[in-house]
């Protein structure tokens, strides 16, 4: 039986032979790259990865649009749109250091594995320098741990979740889209004076990260201002009919509905609700209110005339006045025919400010960039003063709270602004109890 | 506060609708099933393009034509153009107003003969090919199906759903507790799902009297029973069954016209019904009519009971969380363990 026999010294042999020939690659490697996928040529590539298919392919094809726009404007094409008003004038429209700008696709899918690979594929197969984009708060963690792993720069896009930069922070993930925390801090003094403070909530909330800390927040907001959260309800994200959902909400004794959906489910569920005639009724001797925390354009097309009347917020509008704005909504609209969405004006900005952050570093690498980024101020991107917190990597501007327009004009003003809710108004200590758990790590530059 | 009689009225209106759908989609499934032995995983696909007739519909009757406004400015702060419907230049303002209004009843007539035709294409066209290969092979080749299907929805109509409401007139909700003597708001149900409910139940019965009170139907019913002594007595059964297909394609396409109102329509609804309605078939007894649609009323309304807060909260106290999530697939197993034929299946069917 004992033929195969393993003592000490045979192990220790063997186990260094093996040793060594596994990291031979990295061996023979490692003196030509400083970082993973240092650019070399007379080009670097960036990646973009967004949903292309499944339900949000439309909003991941319009942040597609941005990121092309970003890069024809850092090649020096076009009419440069936000190089003009942007405050940094470390890009020159000559690239990035020099170097041609190029980029490559993939797809998210909206699925956390899915997102990863196309990340991981993109990195591996196409030298992509950094990844930026996505549409989902569980994408975006999944693909910012993954892009920590591999030594770089990952931006964020949509994703409204206070993990993604509290307990799921990462030295190597940024995001310029503002969060749960933010949405209840803007919100809740304008629900104040609209309103009342006497007032009594009924939650529906999305089964998943986003929802619960988004439903966290907003409970936490209101109540701050007087209101009761009468109940929370958790729905499957799969759910594509809220009816039995909606229907005992009357009955409870409550007098608003806070939808924490995103989305599909967010146009279904609030169809329904003003199917089953909400709005038109009276509890406890006040008009019933609907609330939306977090609103999206797509959303707004989705559920069409229901939102009239609904409040929300939002990261950024086209319809802002600032000179940013206008050059960003002048040069995607004259390209692709209709105003960009927050999400696609998220990418954009976040193209630029990591071109930006490579310029002022001197270096492509992602230590380098991260800390060209950490405590950035700046401004003329949309939103007025910007500051990219070193502490967590959240980015601080002023909060849109936005309400479905009564009577818009057209197809792209059935939101209109209510207040632009000043930046002090939505800040918060790093450590507060909403994003504690978790750590930022070293930057990891990988190779 | 609620008192439980409330709430439970509540939850039963609820389900009667979710399970005029579920009827509706299941009742073409069997069909088909009980007629040509197909299972059909494309019949989901069909109700998702019954959805874009009205869908198509809408759209052809906004074809607008385009004036320039000078006086007021589009997002560019270039010119407005203005659109006027086709449709109000011919009949005037008002009339073509009630047009667009009317949109979702109308398309009930314009998908009638698009579904019969696409019903028509599907079976000559792929599915005919597959009636001696195993279940399998019919699962996989319908299933791709599907996914074709709504691929190309997909590339015409994009991803984001859209908006398709129902007639002015239905807006809002019917007070049904006033009626029998509940608190005001304690029981209340949207005008278009009441619309829904009687819609189905007319098709249903439409389906079912067709089936028993015209010859056909009998031919038909006969070549279900026993399909080689029908074809032996000189009828012509496939194409009998190929009608049938048609007719089931249809019903799937006007559950679908009907739904858009209650939820918009985007091009993986069909998916999202698909699995439930097989839920329902083999719950009601593959290739008994009657069945489905049995199952399919009561899968509606025991799925809105499960998410009722008092139903979740004592099961989450007995450790089985989200029990709106899983009821309808516990009840299939529970059904198939205990009965394998299903509620109203015939003897022997699924049980060999």
């Amino acid at each position: 039986m004992s033929k195969f026999v393993v003592n000490r010294r045979t192990l220790i042999k063997s186990g260094a032979v093996a040793g060594v020939g596994l990291a031979m690659p990295t061996i023979l490697t490692r003196p030509s790259f400083a970082y993973t996928n240092e650019p070399t040529g007379s080009s670097v590539t960036l990646g973009f990865n967004v949903p292309q298919t499944g339900p949000y392919a439309d909003e991941g094809n319009d942040e597609l649009l941005a990121q092309q726009l970003a890069v024809e404007h850092l090649n020096g094409e076009g009419d440069g749109g936000c190089l003009n008003t942007f405050t940094s004038k470390a890009l020159k429209g000559n690239g990035i250091l020099g170097k041609k700008v190029t980029f490559v696709t993939g797809d998210t899918q909206t699925k956390s594995d899915a997102a990863r690979a196309s990340a991981k594929s993109m990195i591996e197969k196409d030298g992509a320098i950094m990844i930026n984009g996505g549409s989902s708060s569980g994408v975006a963690i999944a693909v910012q741990g993954m892009c920590q792993d591999a030594g770089v720069i990952f931006m964020a896009g949509l994703t409204h979740s206070n993990d993604t930069t509290g307990k799921d922070k990462k030295a190597n993930g940024f995001r310029h889209f503002f969060n749960g925390y933010m949405s209840g801090a803007a919100l809740a003094p304008v629900l104040e004076g609209v309103y009342g403070k006497e007032r009594r909530a009924y939650h529906l909330t999305a089964d998943y990260t986003w929802g619960w800390t988004q439903q966290e927040s907003i409970a936490a907001a209101t109540e701050a201002i007087g209101w009761e959260t009468v109940k929370n309800v958790l729905t499957p994200l799969a759910s594509t009919d809220f009816s039995s959902y909606i229907s005992p909400v009357l009955n409870s004794g409550a007098d608003v509905l806070v939808l924490n959906h995103y989305g599909g489910n967010m146009i279904n569920s609030l169809t329904n609700a003003i199917q089953f005639g909400l709005l038109d009724k009276q509890v406890n001797g006040k008009d019933f209110a609907i609330v939306v925390p977090l609103y999206s354009e797509l959303m707004a097309a989705g559920a069409g005339e229901n939102i009239k009347g609904v409040y929300g917020s939002m990261n950024w509008n086209w319809q802002l006045p600032d000179d940013g704005t206008k050059s960003f909504v002048k040069s995607f609209g004259e390209k692709y025919g209709k105003p960009p969405s927050n999400s696609a004006q998220t990418c954009y900005a976040q193209t630029l400010l990591y071109a930006d952050a490579c310029e002022r570093a001197g270096t492509f690498n992602p230590c380098g960039v991260g800390e060209a980024l950490e405590g950035f101020e700046f401004d003329g991107l949309g939103n007025g003063p910007t500051l990219y917190r070193a502490a967590d990597h959240q980015c601080f501007k002023d909060v849109l709270v936005v309400k479905g327009a009564e009577n818009p004009t057209t197809a792209y003003d059935t939101l209109e602004i209510v207040e632009v809710t000043p930046r002090a108004q939505v800040e918060y200590a790093p450590d507060h109890p909403m994003f504690a758990g978790g750590n930022l790590g070293k930057c990891n530059p990988g190779a | 506060m609620v008192s439980m009689m409330d709430a439970i009225l509540l939850q039963i209106l609820n389900g009667l609708d979710k399970g005029s759908a579920y009827a509706l989609i299941a009742l073409g499934l069997t069909l088909i099933f009980g007629t040509l032995g197909v299972v059909n995983f494309a019949h989901g696909a069909l109700f998702m393009i019954g959805a874009f007739c009205a869908v198509t519909l809408q759209k052809i009757l906004n074809i607008s034509t385009i004036t320039i406004d000078p006086e007021k400015t589009d997002f560019l702060g270039k010119p407005l153009q203005v659109k006027t419907p086709l449709v109000e230049t011919w009949f005037g303002e008002v009339a073509g107003n009630a047009i667009i209004n009317w949109n979702v009843p109308i398309a009930i007539f314009f998908s009638i003969p698009i579904m019969l035709a696409i019903g028509f294409i599907m079976e000559r066209g792929l599915i005919r090919h597959f009636y001696k290969r195993p279940h399998a092979d019919q699962i996989l080749v319908t299933f791709g199906l599907a996914i074709v299907l709504q691929e190309i929805i997909k590339a015409f109509y994009g991803a984001n759903p859209i908006p398709t409401p129902a007639p002015d007139v239905f807006r809002g909700s019917f007070d049904f507790g006033v009626m029998i003597g509940f608190a005001k708001n304690a029981i209340i149900y949207p005008y278009w799902r009441l619309v829904y409910f009687t819609f189905s139940t007319a098709v249903i019965c439409a389906v079912f009297a067709f089936l028993q009170f015209t010859t056909f139907g009998m031919v038909v019913r006969a070549g279900m029973a026993d399909r080689e002594t029908v074809g032996l007595l000189g009828i012509n059964i496939d194409r009998r069954f190929t009608i049938m297909f048609g007719v089931a394609a249809a019903v799937a396409g006007l559950a679908g016209v009907m739904y858009t109102p209650i939820n918009s329509p985007n091009y993986h609804m069909g998916m999202d019904f698909l699995v439930l309605s097989f839920v329902v078939v083999v719950v009601g007894g593959m290739g008994s009519l009657g069945g489905a649609v049995l199952a399919g009323f009561l899968l509606g309304i025991l799925e809105s009971f499960a998410s009722m807060n008092e139903v979740k909260g004592f099961f989450e106290a007995i450790f089985l969380p989200s029990i709106d999530q899983i009821i309808i697939y516990l009840i299939a197993i529970i059904v198939l363990l205990a009965r394998p034929r299903g509620l109203l299946g015939r003897k022997g069917v699924m049980e060999e």
